[in-house]
C-alpha cells in the first residue's frame, strides 16, 4: 500500500508542478502584493487552465500523502516523494524550455542521490 | 548589479524562505496530528478538522501560494534545487520534534543534498509573456 501511495504522489505531483510552472509563466510576474491586487490575480489564475489543472493534480497528491503519513515516518515520507525531482527537471528543460546548465544538472544529481539515501 | 537584479534577488530570497519554512512546518504539523489509520474515504476529510492537521493544511496552502508567486518570476529548474533544502529540514524536524530515528545513511543523504543545493546558481528569470 505504501508504494501505491508513493506512485500516486509522484505522478500527480510531477504533472501538477509542471502545469503550475507553465500557468504562472503564462500569467507573468506578480508585482503588486496589496490585498486587492492579490484578489485580482487570484481571480485571473482561477481562469488559467494550467493553474486549475495543477490544483486538481496537487489535491490528488495531497490526499495520497495523507494516506502515506498514516503508515510512514515523516523523515521517510517527504524525501521519498523527491523521486519527482528528476522527472520535473527533465520536463522543465524539454516541456517548459528552461535553460538548465551543467552545474545545475550536477547539483540536481547530488540532491537526488542524497534524497535517495535519506529515504533508504 | 543593477537595481532591478538586486530587487529580484531580495524578493527571491524572501519568497524562497517562506516557501521552505511553510513546507517544513506544514508537513511537521500534518504528521503530528495524523491518526494511525484512515479507514474510510470520509476519514480523509474529517481528519482535516484535527487542530494540528488543520494548522498543517493552512501552512501548506501558504507553501503552495508562495511557491506559485516565486514561480511567476523564477524558473522551475531554479526553484526545485533551492527549495529542496526543505527535505533536510523536514528530516531534522522529524528527529527533533517527533523523535524519529534517522540512520547514518539518511544523514549521509542530507550531506549530499546540502552539497547539491550549494551548487545552485542565481536565478535566470524569464521574461513574463504578459506581466500584470
Amino acid at each position: 500500500m505504501k508504494w501505491i501511495y508513493i506512485a500516486i504522489i509522484v505522478g500527480a505531483t510531477t504533472v501538477g508542478e509542471v502545469m503550475q510552472a507553465a500557468g504562472m509563466r503564462r500569467h507573468g510576474e506578480i508585482h503588486d502584493f496589496r490585498p486587492g491586487a492579490i484578489g485580482r490575480a487570484a481571480a485571473m489564475l482561477s481562469r488559467n487552465a494550467f493553474v486549475v489543472g495543477s490544483v486538481v493534480a496537487m489535491a490528488v497528491s495531497f490526499f495520497a500523502y495523507l494516506g502515506l503519513l498514516t503508515i510512514a515516518e515523516l523523515s521517510f515520507a517527504v524525501p521519498v516523494t523527491a523521486v519527482t525531482y528528476v522527472l520535473e527537471t527533465i520536463l522543465a528543460k524539454y516541456i517548459l524550455k528552461e535553460h538548465v546548465n551543467w552545474l545545475r544538472w550536477v547539483g540536481a544529481c547530488l540532491v537526488i542521490c542524497g534524497v535517495a539515501l535519506v529515504s533508504l | 548589479m543593477s537595481n532591478e537584479a538586486a530587487r529580484l534577488r531580495v524578493k527571491t530570497w524572501i519568497c524562497g524562505t517562506v516557501v521552505v519554512l511553510s513546507n517544513v512546518f506544514g508537513n511537521l504539523f500534518l504528521k503530528k496530528g495524523m491518526p494511525a489509520e484512515l479507514p474510510t474515504p470520509l476519514s480523509y476529510i474529517t481528519v482535516l478538522f484535527q487542530p494540528w492537521v488543520a494548522l498543517g493544511v493552512v501552512l501548506l496552502i501558504l507553501w503552495l501560494t508562495s511557491r506559485m508567486t516565486l514561480l511567476s518570476w523564477a524558473d522551475l529548474s531554479y526553484v526545485l534545487p533551492v527549495t529542496s533544502i526543505g527535505y533536510v529540514l523536514v528530516a531534522l524536524a522529524g528527529r527533533l520534534f517527533l523523535a524519529e530515528q534517522i540512520p547514518v545513511k539518511r544523514w549521509a543523504g542530507i550531506a549530499l543534498i546540502v552539497a547539491g543545493v550549494s551548487l545552485g546558481t542565481p536565478p535566470r528569470t524569464h521574461k513574463p509573456e504578459a506581466g500584470r
